[in-house]
């Protein structure tokens, strides 16, 4: 058998997509605690949670040429211990692994949420600006701290070639992530008088992505911006949505009312990405690969209802 | 129903913009859009559709009551260029009206952009407003991203202190920021300096009320003639210098570029001078 990609977090809406793309070409070992559901068969799974010493079985076993690590989740409902345990134990144990299994290639999926909505952000942040997001949502500074472990593995080991993809929203007609569930409301939120620039990424592009990282030689820490930038208003038009508009001082203790009754499924600190601007710069990851968006920016806003 | 009257809004003032350019101006100001998506906006939030709407009640102020007078637009040189100029009146009516000058009396028109201070995105309908009609935030990466794609940008170096300046600070310049000076050395861009003289007496503020400002998070709160801010039709001049071109280091010690900064500060400041010399009254 030749060499295998092991993909953690397979069984979620994206790896699901990766692993079809892939698993023509490559030979795939899936990771995760959920089933596979749909799981074509040249697909081997392994499903365990990331933090168990079985992990280190897969790569003991077969010979891994790389690790696309997406085990990564985001639940506001969880408790924190619990998020931060599974994101930076488990991510602890991946880079391990590829250390240790002298694995040539990690891609590891991030976010471009780490950089964090502000009202002082610069219209297209680079890859080297600071990852905020934790200065006004504390309980994501896990998300960024597997960031940060990803690029400190990248320094510690050269040998490694290690690429971080910061994408950003991530929609799709399965995906069930913020982003998408926001959007596919019927009467959305929204602030009145905001309406901040937004970019959106289709799941299928956000894959393809992933592949293309595959690619030898390819390393370093990329953004990766879908069809482009619309204004918030924009996509409801496009979906046919009837926002209802909130002033945004009302909108947060409101928000955080609900939440906490669980009436409501986001966090008040969402709502700075519906108020403020977090656009990226993708042109580097555009010039160092091939890879184009093969969605329009239309095809990816429609793709919110399975359209 | 509320958008339905919004749209018609719109139109009604695009319409407006219209009649006032006239043709010819119209179809040049047409000529203006930039990288634009299927959805009428380019990637820094700007709309030609917005700004030609909301555009109108500035083209009116612009001729009709601040009645505008300009010297020297041809001296903008074609491609990045940095506007620099003198900044006060409590409300950025000055930096209205050098937009509104770009667009109709500059041949070619050119739609310029200016870059808005930090606190302008956290205010609900001015950020939307701003950020479609061209007007981005300052950050270092936002200009030097606009001036690499060849744009015009509009920037007060006075910034703050400039704009609400109290009435006895009339037509004295600022301490200005180097910023912008790090900027053109950095993207080898030209500057051309403006003097704006009526700007400076159309909001006259007698004091500063920290406390009000403080309660509402806005950086100043002036108590002005009218109580609130309001410009008086005084009459505008707007005077454009010879593009200046400086060459070093953009990461030179501040005392180097405070010499380079001086040179354009002196040249508004002459500039402000002799305008207020020539002219006979306030208001006309």
């Amino acid at each position: 058998m030749k060499p295998a990609v092991v993909v953690t977090g397979i069984s979620g809406n994206l790896g699901r997509t990766l692993a079809k793309q892939l698993h023509q070409t490559e030979n795939i070992l899936g990771v995760d605690r959920r089933p596979f559901v749909g799981r074509p068969k040249d697909i081997e799974m392994f499903q365990i949670d990331l933090r168990k010493k079985k992990l280190e079985d897969v790569f003991r076993r077969y010979a891994v040429k790389a690790v696309i690590h997406m085990g990564i989740l985001h639940d506001p409902r969880m408790s924190s211990e619990d998020h931060h345990s599974f994101n930076v134990v488990g991510t602890t144990r991946v880079l391990d692994c590829v250390a240790k299994y002298n694995v040539k290639k990690l891609v590891v999926l991030s976010s471009a949420d780490v950089y964090g909505p502000s009202p002082d952000n610069s219209n297209f942040l680079t890859e080297d600006s600071p990852l905020m997001a934790a200065a006004r949502f504390p309980s994501v500074r896990d998300l960024i701290e597997v960031d940060m472990l990803a690029h400190s593995f990248f320094w510690r080991h050269p040998q490694v070639e290690t690429v971080v993809l910061r994408p950003v929203h991530i929609v799709g007609p399965t995906i069930k992530n913020a982003p998408s569930n926001y959007l596919r409301n019927k009467r959305p939120w929204r602030l009145s008088g905001f309406d901040p620039m937004v970019q959106i990424l289709h799941v299928e592009d956000c894959a393809r992505a992933m592949v293309a990282a595959l690619k030898p030689g390819l390393k370093g820490v990329y953004n990766v911006v879908g069809p482009g930038e619309v204004p918030l208003s924009a996509i409801f038009q496009e979906l046919g949505s009837q926002p209802r508009s909130i002033p945004h001082p009302l909108a947060r203790p409101l928000l955080s009312t609900l939440f906490r009754y669980r009436l409501a499924s986001f966090p008040p600190e969402e709502l700075d990405h519906i108020q403020f601007l977090c656009a990226v710069d993708g042109s580097r990851w555009v010039k160092e690969t091939e890879w184009k968006p093969s969605h329009s920016m239309r095809e990816t806003i429609r793709a919110v209802l399975g359209e | 129903m509320f958008d339905r009257a919004a749209s018609a809004l719109k139109k009604g003032l695009k319409a407006w913009t219209e009649s006032m350019v006239g043709d010819e101006l119209e179809q040049k100001l047409k000529g203006l859009e930039r990288s634009q998506n299927e959805y009428g906006v380019d990637p820094f939030g700007f709309s030609l559709e917005y700004a030609l709407s909301a555009i109108a009640p500035m083209i009116w102020v612009y001729r009709h009551y601040h009645r505008v007078e300009v010297h020297g637009i041809e001296k903008v040189p074609k491609g990045r260029v940095l506007l620099v100029s003198n900044h006060s009146g409590q409300l950025p009516m000055d930096g209205a009206m050098i937009g509104v000058a770009m667009l109709v009396e500059a041949d070619p028109p050119r739609a310029i952009r200016s870059m808005v201070e930090k606190w302008v995105p956290t205010l609900p309908y001015v950020s939307t407003f701003m950020a479609r009609v061209g007007q981005i935030v300052g950050t270092p990466e936002n200009c030097r991203r606009l001036l690499e794609s060849g744009e015009a940008i509009l920037v007060f170096p006075e910034g703050m202190s400039g704009i609400s300046k109290l009435w006895p600070q009339r037509y004295q310049l600022q301490g200005f920021g180097l910023g912008f000076m790090r900027l053109a050395l950095e993207t080898n861009t030209p500057i051309v300096p403006i003097a704006v003289v009526g700007a400076e007496e159309q909001s006259p503020a007698l004091v500063n009320v920290k406390p009000v400002a403080k309660l509402l998070g806005f950086p100043v709160a002036p108590l002005t003639v009218t109580g609130v801010p309001f410009p008086l039709p005084t009459k505008y001049r707007i005077y454009f210098g010879d593009p200046l071109f400086f060459t070093g280091r953009e990461d030179d010690e501040d005392a180097e570029l405070e010499k380079k900064v001086k040179v354009v500060k002196a040249s508004i400041q002459q500039m402000l001078d002799s305008g207020l010399k020539e002219r006979k009254h306030v208001f006309w």
